[in-house]
Order: structure tokens, then sequence, then C-alpha cells
């Protein structure tokens, strides 16, 4: 047999049947939000029963609170609405869920992988594009729309036309200061917002294997901002090592039986991809973006781009125009930009091993922003913070420490900046208006957002 | 689903990369129920300002593209979030097709599940096609699925390629679910054969 990836050896297990070129894949896991209110809507409307309850799981992010754990004190009926729709859903349907009190509830791309639910050889799809993110254990996880949402509820199932693969090699040893989120940034800026688009793309390399999970599911977390389809990363002994013990991982002799399997999920030696990108590990640098798309990433050292160096009108046109609505002047460099909000949280970096890194950098000092606060990704994570102290690190500095969601990653909640003010964000997406009308967003790693708080201004972290 | 077979309409020249499903509805409007209002959100921020009046600039608010059906952008439309309300936008405002040289993946799907058709065209063409529009605003476009073709205002007609498969289906309106529900029985059998090997996958608590 052809040597084959990682991708086409998971698709392979799944496929049900074929049809003019396209595959009905069988679904293992199906995660759900409190956005999901469409596709149970829809569900409904048709008079079917969600067909597999066992393989679904859910726990409300989008629309809840940072500052409360009551329904009662939500800002509008319409979100009082959803989390009326969510519980009834759930609850109707069978259907194991999170919900808000429950200390396990958080960020569904947090939840899954915590709980032990995102596993090795899986098809895992949700209704978010952040879905990306469970690929890091060497699963096809993707984000899908509310009607695929309805399919999957009706059918376990889900067409799909298989993508090409591509693979990313990053080799090297990790420079100081760089993590998981400045070497997916770096690599976006490379290959650009749509150089994805299309494939299955699988992160290899030295530095790729010597990131810990939460640095892998961070990565993976933002393929889809370059586009891809998913992200992936074969599992190894920190996939297993990190799996062990999970509520939903498999125990004892299950365990055996699974990890027998999951070490033969990676792709066979010599398996061709459609396409190969290499970036150098030892080049990377500390990252942020001075734009407003992912692929406009700098090194926290570097400048804004001159539009006037850009030959093509359309392209310097849309630079222009970027670098307009971020206020930002051409060749300004990025340790000159001055900060008004920092946001620690998102299903990108709210994990514990982010907040240490956060607090790290905050640890006796004092926030010179005006607003800088923490969205832990679940309740879980916020209680394993609290035991190691790092809530009064951050509230010391003067950081407020909330309760577990999306936050100001999407603004859904009502967590948003005010029109104008230039924010650093650990989450991933600096699109006009993501964090709120006329919001001006800059994204980074947790240590670097931290200190842009602690210091008022973008920052090198290695010359702390 | 709404099949779609061919229109022509007017046209508007979207002239920005990138444009992601937060520009197409801002999340705050997500929770909204679909109603006369919906057509409202529609590349919200882009078309008013913060009081809520038109921005003049905003190529929707401009004479001759404000009773457009169709679209015709620049490259990645659609990127960002999954949100299948980007879809339902586009639709209650009218419009039954965008044309661009790519676009966000999930964008794309959500689209075809809609009967609102996304159209590939190289760079160069959706440019001339934009350039076309912005010399002669009101200018219609035809876009028919059938024979795959894209026709500008000067009658010049390109190809486009779309997957069979997905072709008839947004062509016929052809249900998905009904479609999938008459393959049940070999979703069982295939599932019968794989639960019995991959015995640790579930998402109910057994120990």
């Amino acid at each position: 047999m052809m040597p084959r990836t990682m991708f086409d050896k998971i698709w392979d297990q799944h496929v049900i049947l074929e049809r003019e070129g396209n595959t009905l894949l069988h679904v293992d896991f199906h995660f759900c939000h409190d956005g999901s209110f469409n596709a149970f809507a829809k569900l409904a409307a048709r008079g079917l029963p969600v067909r597999r309850p066992d393989r679904m799981v859910g726990t409300p992010d989008h629309y809840v609170p940072t500052t409360s754990r009551s329904i009662d004190d939500l800002a509008s009926d319409d979100m009082k609405r959803v989390f009326r729709a969510f519980e009834r859903n759930f609850t109707s349907h069978g259907i194991t869920h999170f919900p808000i009190g429950d200390p396990r509830q958080g960020i569904i791309h947090v939840v899954g992988p915590e709980q032990g639910l995102t596993q090795p050889g899986l098809v895992i799809v949700c209704g978010d594009s952040h879905t990306s993110t469970h690929g890091a254990v060497g699963a096809i996880a993707f984000g899908i729309g509310a009607s695929e949402v309805t399919h999957v509820m009706a059918t376990q199932a889900l067409w799909q036309k298989r993508p090409g693969t591509m693979r990313i090699t990053i080799d090297g040893n990790r420079p100081d200061g760089v993590t998981g989120k400045d070497a997916i940034l770096a690599i976006i800026a490379r290959i650009g917002a749509v150089g994805g688009t299309g494939y299955a793309v699988e992160y290899a390399g030295s530095l790729i294997r010597a990131f810990s999970m939460e640095e892998r599911f961070t990565v993976c977390n933002m393929s889809i901002e370059a586009g891809a389809r998913c992200g992936m990363i074969a599992p190894d002994d920190t996939t297993f090592d990190w799996l062990k013990g999970r509520p939903f991982a498999p125990a004892g002799e299950q365990w055996d039986a699974a990890l027998g399997f999951w070490k033969q999920v990676p792709g066979d030696p010599g398996a061709g991809f459609d396409r190969e990108e290499r970036l150098d590990g030892a080049a990377l640098a500390p990252m942020v973006t001075w734009g407003t798309s992912p692929e406009q990433a700098v090194a926290v050292t570097g400048a804004v781009p001159d539009p006037d160096a850009e030959d093509d009108d359309e392209r310097r046109a849309a630079l222009v125009a970027a670098v307009d609505y971020m206020g930002l002047e051409p060749g300004q460099a990025m340790g000159d930009v001055i900060v008004d909000r920092v946001f620690i949280g998102s299903c990108t970096n709210s994990r514990i091993e982010d907040l240490r890194a956060a607090a790290a950098v905050v640890r006796g000092r004092r926030v010179r922003v005006s607003h800088a606060f923490v969205s832990p990704g679940s309740g879980l994570v916020k209680r394993q913070a609290e035991e190691e102290g790092l809530d009064r690190v951050f509230t010391e500095a003067g950081f407020e420490w909330r309760e577990s969601a999306c936050s100001m990653c999407v603004g859904m909640n009502g967590d948003v900046a005010r029109p104008g003010e230039r924010t650093a964000s650990t989450s991933n997406r600096n699109f006009r208006g993501r964090q709120g009308p006329g919001v001006r967003t800059h994204l980074a790693s947790p240590a670097t957002a931290a200190a842009a708080a602690v210091h008022g201004r973008f920052v090198d972290i290695r010359g702390l | 689903m709404k099949p779609f077979t061919t229109v022509s309409a007017v046209a508007a020249p979207l002239d920005m990369i990138n444009v992601d499903t937060d520009q197409v509805i801002p999340a705050r409007f997500l929770g909204r129920p679909v109603d006369e209002r919906y057509p409202d959100y529609l590349f919200h921020d882009l078309r008013f300002d913060a009081d809520g009046a038109e921005r003049p600039d905003f190529v929707l608010n401009r004479p001759g593209f404000r009773d457009a059906s169709l679209l015709v952008t620049d490259r990645n439309f659609g990127c960002g979030s999954s949100r299948e309300h980007a879809v339902t936008a586009l639709v209650e405002a009218g419009f039954r097709a965008v044309i661009a040289p790519s676009f966000g993946d999930i964008f794309y799907a959500n689209s075809l599940k809609n009967g609102f058709l996304p159209v590939r065209l190289p760079d160069e063409v959706c440019r001339r096609l934009r350039g076309m529009l912005h010399d002669g605003p009101g200018g219609e476009i035809t876009v028919d699925l059938e024979s795959q073709t894209v026709t500008a205002p000067d009658q010049t007609t390109w190809s486009f390629d779309i997957d069979p498969f997905q072709k008839r289906k947004v062509l016929h309106g052809v249900d998905d679910i009904d479609d999938t529900l008459g393959e049940i029985d070999a979703i069982r059998a295939f599932e019968r054969e794989y639960d019995a090997r991959m015995t640790w996958l579930t998402t109910r608590r057994t120990r």
C-alpha cells in the first residue's frame, strides 16, 4: 500500500460511502455551544431527533457573561432566550452538557480536550471555526455552519470533498521568548490568510514536537486564519501523557486498546503531501499583528509596513485601509504602539500554561493600561490557576480576574472595548470591529500581551 | 432548499480583500431573530456610522448599486467565523450570488446549503468585472449555474468551476438531510462495525 499521511489514514477510516467524488464521512464527536439554537430549531422544524446523543457534548461559551454566573444578569432578552434554549435543547435530547455554574463549563475548545474527549484518530466537528484546535492531538477537526450542524445532529455524518494535504515543517531549537502563538502568527504571515485554503495542514518538525499540548492547541486553533480546512499534529508521548486520567479518556484495558490504536495514527514514513512549506525555527521571534487580518503580523521588534512600497494599486489600497483603520503610521515601530486595553483569554490562549506565562510577566508589576482582564478557558482552568495563586498575581497588578467565556475574542457577551481603543489580545482575530465597533486589535502571545499591560505599549519580552 | 438556476441582476463591486463574516454581519446581531430588520444587519458597520447614518462612500449606499443582487469582490470573501448568519443576511437583503477569486471554506459550504451561489473566478477577471461595474453603475451580470458561466455587462462570458455533486444539489434544491437519510442503512452498517472496534468512544460517562 502507498504510504499515507495522517490525514488520509484518519479520513479513510471514516468513509461511509462515496458519490461523485464526495464522501459521506462518519463523525465521531460533535461538540456544541450556546450558538447552536439555530441548528436545534432547524432539527425541531423537521421533527427529527438527535441521532447520536451519545456522541454529542456541549457547554455554553459565546454568550456567557464573565462578570456573573447568573442568567438573570444577562444584558439582553436575546441572550436570555439563547440560554433558555441551550438548557432546554440539551436536556430534552439527553445530551451531556456543562451549563453555567458547573465547574466544567468553559470554552468548548478548551473543555473538549480538558475532559479527554478530544482524542487521536477521530473526526470532530463543531459549529465554530476554531474547531481546528482539536487537531492538535492528531484528529481531523473542523468548523461547520448551522445547516451542517443540523445535518450532523440528524445523521452523525457529513458530506465532504477530500481536501489537499499540506505539511508545514518548523525545525530548530526554540528561540528565547517564542511560544506556539508566535509560531502560528509567523506561519500565517508567511503563507497568508488564503495560504491554507483547500488544504488539511499537518504541522511537523522538531520545534513543533517540542511544543507542549497547550501550545499545539494554539497552533492548530489558528489554522483557520490561514484558510485551512483543519490543522493537525501527529500524536506522541506528549499527547498520550496529557490524555491519561482525563474524565472521558479511556481507562484500564480500554486505555491499552486505545493507545494501541493511537500509535497507528501518525502518517506513514515517506507519505507525500500536495504542498510543503518550511520555516526556520531558529529565526522565529515574539510576534504581534499590526493590521486587520492575522496575516498582517511582524516581530514585536518590527514596524508597520509602508504601503508605498507595494506596486500593485489594489494591494496598496488594502494596506492603506488597514493602516488607517488601525490608526498607525507607515514605518512606525511596534514598540512605539500605545495600548489601551489587554485581554487574556479565548480558545487560542486561555489554558493554564498561558495564564502561567502571563502571570510570570505581570508578577510584581502594575497595569499601565486603562483596563486589563483575564477570562480563563474553563472553570477548571480558573480553579487550578487560583490554587496556584495566579489570580492574586493578576489582581494585585490591577487585572480583573473573571469567569470563563469566549468574552472579548468575539464580544458577543458584551465584553467589548470602546471605539478607537487599541487592545493587545491573546485571541485569534484582529478583524475590524471584532472586539467592538471601531476597536483596534493586536494579536499576541500571553506573555507579550501581559507585557503590554504592564508597560502600556508593546515590548520585547526577551529584554525583560 | 431553494434551488439556484440562473440570475441576471445589478451587481455591486466590493473592492476589499479578506471580507470576514464579522464584516458581513457583526457578532452583536447573531442572537436576533430573522425578521424584517435582518437586511439592515448586512455589512452593518461598513454601511452605517456609529449614529446609524449611511456611510456615503460604501458601495451599497451609492446610486446604481443600492438594488444590487450580486456582489463582485476580492480574495478570501467570507473568511473567519463559521456563522451561517452571514449567508442569511446576504439572502435576506436580496443577494443571490457573490463572485470572488477565493472564499472562506466554511462560508462557501454554508452558501451552497442555502441556494446562495459562491462563484470562483480568477483574480484578473474579478478585477475586470469590478472595473466595469465602477465605470457603469447599475450594470447587470448574469450567473448561470447550468452552463457554469458568468456574463459581464459588456457580454463577455467566463466559465467557472463547481463540484458536480454540489452543482446538482444546488441546481435541483436537493435537501441534504433527506438525501443522507436515504443512505441510513449504509450509515448503520458502518457504525455497527466501527463502534465494535472503537469501544471507548462516548460522551456519556461510563465510569
